[in-house]
Parts: C-alpha cells; sequence; structure tokens
C-alpha cells in the first residue's frame, strides 16, 4: 500500500477514536483534550489532501484559540470527574440508536454510485495560500469584511454578557 | 508515479461517522460544555467533507486544464465556517459562564424553564 | 250577484279574524266580548255562505275557481292557492258556518265557568277550527285541503286538550293527533303519487286526467286517500281516538267530532268520486270497512255507561254507515246523511251537554235517570234526536239512512242485511241512553237532584234550531218512492256527485214501500224493547260478563294497540333515549372533547422543559425527513 493510504486509515481511525473518547469520557478535562485530537487528526486529513491553508488555520483557530478558552472555563467551574449526573438510561440508549441511525442513513444516501471514484490525488495547488488569497481578497471581499464585522459584535456580546449585574446606585 | 487513489466515499463516510458521534454526543450528555464541544465536532466534520468535495471537483478540472482553480470556493467556505464557529464559541461561553453564576451548576436539565 | 265570489275569501278569513283577536288580547277581553266577537264572525260568515249558496244555486251555473296566489311553484310544479266554488262546497260551507255558529252561541253558557283568558283562549281555537275546516273543503287542490286537514288536526289536538290540567285528557289529546297523523301519512303519500301521475294536483286537472291513467295506479292513489280518511273520520283501525276524545268539551265534541272534522273524510271520497269510481276494487275497500265500523261500533255502544262516549261510538257507527254509502257509488246518500247527521248528532251531543251541565258534570248515565221533569226543553231535544237517528219518518235520519240502505240494497244482500242489524243496533243504544237519563226514577245524590234545572237561553235557542232541522233537514232528500223528482239534494249535487246508478233493475215501487216499511216496523219494535228494559223505575246494572264485557270493554282493542303499537314504540325510544343517545351520541361528542383534552394533556409531557429532549426530538424529526426525502419521496 501506498504511504498515502496508509496515512489514511491511520488517521480516520485516529479521530474516530478521538471522538468517541470526547463522547465518552467522564472527565471534562479528558473530553477537551481528546477533542484536540480530533483536531490533530482532521489537520492531518487535510494535509493529505493538499489544503495546507486550511490545516494550518484549523490548527491554530480550533486547536489553539477555542479549545483553549474552553479549557479556561472548565477551570474556572472546577469541573473534576463526577460532579455530573447522568441522564436516563433511556434517554442514552435512545440517543445512541438516533444518532447510530442518522449515520445509517447518511451511509446508505450516498454509498455506491459508480460515478464517484474521483480521485484524491495530492496534486492540483488550490490549497496554497496565494491562490486561497487570491480569490478571497477578489471575489469574496465582502463576506470577509462582514466577518469582522461579526467578530465585533461577538466581543461586544461576550462582554456584556460577562459583566456582573451592578446594583442600581442609591440615590 | 502510481498516485493512490481514494475514492471520495471514504471522505464522505469518515465525515458521516464524525458527524453521528457529534450528534450522539448532543444527545447523551448532560454537561453543558460537552455538549458544546459535541457542537464543534459536527461543525469540523463537515469542514471535512467540503474540503473532500472541493478536491475532488478540482482533480476532476485538473484533468482536462491545469490551470483550472474550480475547487477554491468550497475551501473558503471551511474558512468562513471557522469564523464563524469562533465567534459562536466566544458567545456560547459567555452564555454558559452567566448559567454558571446564576444556578451554579452547567447541568442542562436545569433549564426547563421552557415548561412554563 | 255576480260578484258574490269575490267576497268568498272572505268566508273562512273572518274566522280567522276572530282567532287572532281572541288569541292575541285573550289577557284583556271580558268573557261576554270574546264571546261576541267568536260567535259574531261566525254568525257573518254564515250569512256569506248564503248569499253564496244562493249564487250557486242559479240554474246554469258552473263552478268557479277563484285564483288568490301562487302557493308553490317549483320546477315543473304548479300549486296555486285557489278556491273552488260549487255545489258541493257551498253546502259543506253552509254545515260548518251554520251549525258553528250555533255551537258558538251554546258555548258562550256552557264555557262560563272557565276563566276569562281560558274561555278566550276557547273561542280562538274555536275560530281557527273553523278557520281551517272551511279552508279544507274551499280549497281547489288537495294540498289546499290538506292544509285544512292538518289545520282541524291540529285544532282537535288543542281543543280535546283544552283542559289541559288533566293529564289523561292530555293523552286523548296526542292519541288523537298522532292518530290522525297516521292517516295523514296516507293523504300525503296519496299527494305524491298524484304529482307524480298527473303532474297537477289541481282537482280539475286531475278528475279529467284520471280516466286515462291505468287502474292500478287509481286505486293506488284512492286507497291511500281513504287511508287519511280512516284518520281523520275514525274507521277502523284508526277510530280509537273519537270516544276518548270526548274527554275535550261538551260544544268541541258536537262541532268537531259529531259535524265537522269527521265529516272530511266524507268530503274528501265525495269531491273525489271520479277517481273512486274508476277504482272498483277501492270502493269495495271503502264499503266494507265502513261497515265493519259500523258494526263494531254498535256492539261497543251497547254497553257503554257514559252519555258521551254512547254519542261517540255512535257518531263513529254512523260515519261508518256514510262510508258504505260511498263505497257503494252512493255518493249523494254519503253527504246527504252527512248533512242529516250533522243536525241530529250536533243536537245530541248539545242536549247531552245541557244534561251534563244540570248533572254538574256528572256524566255517568246510571247515576242519572228521570230527568224529564226537570229539563224539559233538553228532554224534548233529545227524544227528537234520538229519533231522528234511530230512522223513524218523517225525521231527517229517516230519509238519509233509507237511501243508503237503498244503495246497499241493491249492491249486496249481505251490505243490505247487516247494514239493516247496524240500524237496528242503533236504535236500539240510542233507546237505551235516552230511557236510562230521562225515564225512570233519579239515581242520583241529593245534592245533584236539587241542583237540576233546565238551562240558560244561549243553550236551549241552540238546541231547538238544531231540533227543528232534525225534523225538517230530510225533506230536501225524497226518494223517488214518495213523490217524483222530489230529491232536491241530489239534483242540486248533480253537476259535481254523480246520482247513484243501480246495477241491478230497479226494485218496483210496492217492493221498495215493503221493505221501508218493515224496517220502520223492526225499529219501532227495538225501541219498544229497549223501553221495557231500561224505562222502569228499578233498573238494575250488574256487572257485564261474557260477550257483554267483551262490548263494554271495546273489544279490547285499545289494549290489543297499546301492546303491539303503543308499547314496542315506547320501548324503543326509551331504548334509544338511554342507550343511544345518552351513551352513544351524547358519549361520541363529549369523547370527542375529552380525547382533546387528553391528548392536549398527553402532547404536553413534551414540553418537559429538558433541553436536551428537545434536541432529542429535533434529531428524530430530521431523520424523519432525510429518510423522507432521500428514499421515499417519488
Amino acid at each position: 500500500m501506498h504511504i498515502t493510504e496508509i496515512l489514511f486509515w491511520l488517521l480516520s481511525a485516529l479521530a474516530i477514536f478521538s471522538a468517541l473518547m470526547v463522547v465518552f469520557s467522564n472527565n471534562p478535562v479528558h473530553s477537551v483534550l481528546w477533542l484536540i485530537m480530533v483536531f490533530f487528526a482532521i489537520s492531518g486529513h487535510y494535509i493529505l489532501m493538499n489544503a495546507q491553508f486550511l490545516a494550518i488555520v484549523n490548527m491554530i483557530v480550533y486547536a489553539g484559540a477555542i479549545m483553549v478558552l474552553f479549557l479556561f472555563v472548565i477551570m474556572l467551574m472546577n469541573m473534576n470527574k463526577e460532579s455530573e449526573p447522568q441522564k436516563s438510561k433511556w434517554l442514552r440508549f435512545a440517543a445512541v440508536i438516533s444518532g447510530g441511525s442518522l449515520m445509517l442513513i447518511f451511509v446508505a444516501a450516498l454509498k455506491g454510485n459508480s460515478g464517484f471514484v474521483n480521485s484524491m490525488r495530492g496534486e492540483g495547488s488550490i490549497g496554497l495560500i496565494r491562490n486561497l488569497g487570491k480569490v478571497l481578497f477578489t471575489d469574496y471581499v465582502v463576506p470577509f469584511e462582514i466577518s469582522s464585522v461579526l467578530f465585533l459584535s461577538a466581543m461586544v456580546g461576550a462582554v456584556v454578557l460577562g459583566k456582573k449585574e451592578r446594583k442600581p446606585l442609591q440615590y | 508515479m502510481n498516485m493512490p487513489i481514494i475514492p471520495v466515499n471514504y471522505y464522505i463516510f469518515l465525515s458521516a461517522a464524525l458527524f453521528a458521534i457529534g450528534v450522539v454526543g448532543v444527545l447523551t450528555r448532560r454537561n453543558a460544555i460537552i455538549i458544546f464541544m459535541c457542537i464543534e465536532l459536527m461543525l469540523n466534520s463537515v469542514n471535512v467533507l467540503l474540503v473532500a468535495f472541493s478536491k475532488m471537483h478540482h482533480v476532476a478540472a485538473f484533468a482536462l486544464d491545469r490551470t483550472t482553480a474550480v475547487g477554491t470556493e468550497a475551501q473558503l467556505f471551511v474558512f468562513f465556517i471557522m469564523v464563524v464557529a469562533a465567534a459562536e464559541v466566544t458567545v456560547g461561553l459567555a452564555i454558559i459562564v452567566m448559567l454558571y453564576r446564576n444556578i451554579h451548576s452547567v447541568d442542562i436539565n436545569f433549564l426547563n424553564r421552557l415548561k412554563h | 250577484m255576480n260578484d258574490m265570489t269575490q267576497y268568498v275569501f272572505l268566508i273562512p278569513l273572518l274566522p280567522l279574524i276572530g282567532f287572532l283577536i281572541n288569541g292575541l288580547f285573550r289577557n284583556y277581553l271580558t268573557k261576554s266580548i270574546s264571546g261576541w266577537v267568536g260567535t259574531g264572525f261566525m254568525l257573518c260568515s254564515f250569512v256569506l255562505s248564503v248569499m253564496l249558496f244562493q249564487h250557486v244555486n242559479q240554474p246554469g251555473f258552473q263552478p268557479e275557481v277563484i285564483f288568490y296566489f301562487d302557493f308553490i311553484r317549483a320546477g315543473g310544479l304548479y300549486i296555486p292557492f285557489s278556491f273552488l266554488v260549487d255545489q258541493l262546497s257551498v253546502l259543506f260551507l253552509l254545515i260548518i258556518t251554520g251549525i258553528g255558529t250555533l255551537i258558538h252561541l251554546y258555548s258562550t253558557a256552557y264555557m262560563h265557568e272557565e276563566a276569562k283568558d281560558h274561555f278566550a283562549r276557547y273561542f280562538a281555537y274555536l275560530n281557527l277550527f273553523v278557520f281551517s275546516m272551511l279552508l279544507l273543503v274551499l280549497g281547489a287542490n288537495y294540498v289546499i285541503m290538506f292544509i285544512g286537514w292538518e289545520g282541524v288536526g291540529l285544532c282537535s289536538y288543542l281543543l280535546i286538550g283544552f283542559w289541559f290540567g288533566n293529564p289523561e285528557y292530555n293523552k286523548a289529546a296526542k292519541k288523537a293527533f298522532v292518530m290522525n297523523r297516521i292517516g295523514d301519512l296516507g293523504f300525503l303519500l296519496a299527494i305524491f303519487w298524484m304529482i307524480t301521475q298527473f303532474d297537477s294536483v289541481r282537482y280539475l286537472d286531475v278528475f279529467s286526467k284520471a280516466p286515462a291513467a291505468p287502474v292500478a295506479v287509481l286505486t293506488g292513489i284512492t286507497l291511500l286517500l281513504f287511508v287519511g280518511a280512516m284518520g281523520k273520520s275514525a274507521q277502523i283501525p284508526l277510530y280509537t281516538w273519537l270516544p276518548d276524545a270526548m274527554a275535550g268539551p261538551t260544544p268541541v265534541s258536537a262541532l268537531i267530532h259529531a259535524a265537522t272534522m269527521v265529516t272530511a273524510g266524507i268530503y274528501m271520497i265525495a269531491r273525489s268520486n271520479i277517481l273512486y269510481s274508476l277504482a272498483p276494487v277501492t270502493e269495495n275497500t271503502v264499503a266494507v270497512i265502513g261497515l265493519a265500523t259500523a258494526l263494531l261500533a254498535a256492539t261497543i255502544a251497547l254497553k257503554q255507561n257514559d252519555i258521551k262516549k254512547v254519542l261517540a261510538y255512535s257518531t263513529v257507527s254512523q260515519l261508518g254507515l256514510m262510508f258504505l254509502a260511498l263505497g257503494v257509488g252512493a255518493y249523494t246518500a254519503g253527504v246527504f246523511h252527512v248533512m242529516t247527521h250533522a243536525f241530529f248528532k250536533a243536537l245530541l251531543f248539545l242536549a247531552a251537554g245541557s244534561v251534563i251541565h244540570a248533572m254538574h258534570h256528572e256524566q255517568d248515565i246510571t247515576k242519572m235517570g228521570g230527568l224529564r221533569k226537570k229539563l224539559p226543553l233538553t228532554h224534548l231535544s233529545f227524544l227528537i234526536g234520538c229519533l231522528a237517528i234511530a230512522g223513524i219518518p218523517p225525521f231527517s235520519g229517516f230519509f238519509s239512512k233509507d237511501e243508503i240502505l237503498a244503495a246497499a240494497h241493491d249492491r249486496s244482500p249481505i251490505l243490505y242485511g247487516l247494514s239493516i242489524v247496524a240500524s237496528l243496533m242503533t236504535a236500539f243504544y240510542m233507546f237505551r241512553l235516552y230511557f236510562l237519563t230521562f225515564s225512570g226514577a233519579f239515581r242520583g245524590t241529593e245534592k245533584q237532584h236539587s241542583h237540576l234545572h233546565e238551562s240558560p237561553a244561549a243553550m236551549t235557542i241552540p238546541l231547538m234550531l238544531l231540533a227543528a232541522l232534525s225534523i225538517a233537514g230530510g225533506w230536501i232528500g225524497i226518494p223517488e218512492v214518495f213523490a217524483h223528482d222530489a230529491h232536491w239534494l241530489a239534483s242540486f249535487l248533480e253537476p259535481v256527485v254523480p246520482i247513484f246508478k243501480p246495477h241491478h233493475q230497479a226494485i218496483s215501487h210496492q217492493m221498495e214501500l215493503m221493505l221501508m216499511g218493515g224496517i220502520v216496523v223492526l225499529i219501532i219494535g227495538m225501541i219498544f224493547w229497549a223501553y221495557r228494559l231500561f224505562a222502569k223505575s228499578d233498573v238494575s246494572f250488574s256487572e257485564p260478563d261474557g260477550i257483554s264485557k267483551w262490548m263494554a270493554d271495546k273489544w279490547y282493542v285499545d289494549e290489543i294497540y297499546d301492546a303491539i303499537i303503543v308499547k314496542p314504540l315506547n320501548a324503543i325510544s326509551s331504548w334509544l333515549s338511554k342507550i343511544m343517545e345518552a351513551r352513544w351520541i351524547d358519549g361520541a361528542v363529549n369523547g370527542v372533547g375529552k380525547f382533546v383534552l387528553f391528548g392536549g394533556r398527553q402532547i404536553r409531557l413534551l414540553q418537559s422543559g429538558q433541553v436536551g429532549s428537545y434536541i432529542l426530538v429535533m434529531v428524530i424529526s430530521i431523520l424523519a425527513f432525510l429518510l423522507y426525502q432521500l428514499f421515499w419521496k417519488p
């Protein structure tokens, strides 16, 4: 087998295993760590597909910023192992079943049309930053700017939400 | 060089699996933060799918014309998804912190005011 | 008076106005005003009827149809509201308005014990009744007749149940109405059939198209019409309401159940004589049922002890004889007997009312006796009535009854023989009634004896007028045997009602006179027998047994009806009301409400407020949607 295929299978197994561990760990901190593992695996997939820019951005934004944020919040709440009550057995059962059915449906919907054998060679240069940047700043510049507005509003929202309630001043 | 061929189906199945695991996580856990993380997992699975399709289209067009830039939009879309995810996490975590401040727990079973 | 026909509408309109005045203002009018209003409008109608009669009696008079307005115009069906003025209707007009006026006058005295609003209510109902009856006889098509038919049925119910405080009277009123209704169903079916067959219900249309119609259709229509007549005129099997209808005030019995309403059936068949002469099967049925009724009612009357009941059964019996006449084709004889019967039966009822009034509402003849001295005028009128009904010449009953017997004789000896039996029984029970009431010694209480007095003038004047009519009324129909061409009534009615055509060779005048004489002798014999039995001072009344018991108990017909019809109907309706209605239908309706509440409560459980379950539901819905979209949608 070619190294690419081995890598593919390895990374997929890692991703799925880590995702399962995210869901089924008891300790929230462990869940966060496993999620970071998932992100690593997915970035590996991106590199396999020659989407280098996305791989880097995935690491920086997701694993670097978002997960750290999660960790902060979890530490803030001092959540360790099991102060966490479980949902009722039946509900968990139903949840697993529905999730599994969802996957089955996707699989069934998307399986085996022979026209799908397009290859995933690692060629082409669309994943490179330069090409992406060119398209981003010409065709999609408006969404780009608007996303900065989005960030602004998110920040403001976060700050407002996070403020402590002040007692009204007594005159 | 004999380049390996990975059918795009495999990526679709991977994405479906990750998505389903995310759904199970959302439904199973009671901790709001864990649920939030599973939502992130779902978003990422979609990202994988998008990138796989972008590659697929590009490869198909590349065979005809080596200067094509066909699959670029999908990768930019992934970029924007990440942008939105970041903003969403910000606000979402702020809400969870506020929730914790009020009821000193992040158990979603306490959020049953909608009953009334 | 050619413009007399323009005023025909006044004849029924005046009693209607009287009804409205007495009905709407019954709380405010004094008794004398109500009485005057009621009687006065009747008198005006009578005068108008007399004028109309003179108009009709001219030679060369053609029946006139006076059109007022379109009653029903729907698709191909056209029913005008029009009156038909001809000899038959004007004769009935005279009877109705004349006897009606007398009875109104009588009622002003008879009902004077009532409170003033009930008094006015009584006269309102009486006027409404006369209005309906006039509509019935004046109508130019079967639908107008039916309107009047229903109206008299309604007024009969209202008047029988006049003293509605007594539940027994209400039951009698309901019985009358329900039995009438059964007959009305036959009438309605006949009308529908007529519309299907002839496309019209107007007399002139139907009678002109009738000869072309198939006999089976005509037989069906006439039989259904006869069912209607059975209900209204109390023939077997729909006669049991009439004796119970005696629960109403006596003038009501006189007007409705002797002179007018019960004769509506005779009028209908006489009017439709063209149809009946084309359907011999129906004619035979009518004759047989009429005769059977006459005999059955006569046997029951032999053993009754209530004045009014005897008279009621006698009415049923005489109606049977009238139907017998119609059934053998002697339509003129039937109408003649209607007229004379109206006179003497109204007379008898009013005289009985006078007796009841004097005896302070005692109606049992076993407690009467010897009233002759105390109530002379009443006694005389009653005697005249009895003589008339028995058929003694030269009273009116003799002529009409004899005409019926002659027609029956022509048709079949069995009919003749049985109708003679009925006539003999009639004489017997009527004179039993007379002797028990007026002769012998008084059998009542001392208190009643001291109260006995003759009735006031308002009651005795009608008695005397009716007595005069009972004596002389028959002289308009003198048969061939006595004087040639002296049957004025037959020639008067001839354009409308055909003269009886004998089937067999006419018997010789001598034979006829001998038969007549023989019958009269037999009748006088029955009178003497009754005299022997009942005119003594020490009449004894024993409990009837054997056949007598059967007769006294009305042959248990009421009981049979009760068991076969009334009880099952009551059982069904109580089942329906308790189980169907209460449990199922109400249950279903309430169940819908309960189900909605229940469903709402269950569905509300979905709203647990648990975010987790909300998400679960979301996922499941997405699943379902995807399934549908990807795999099932065509």
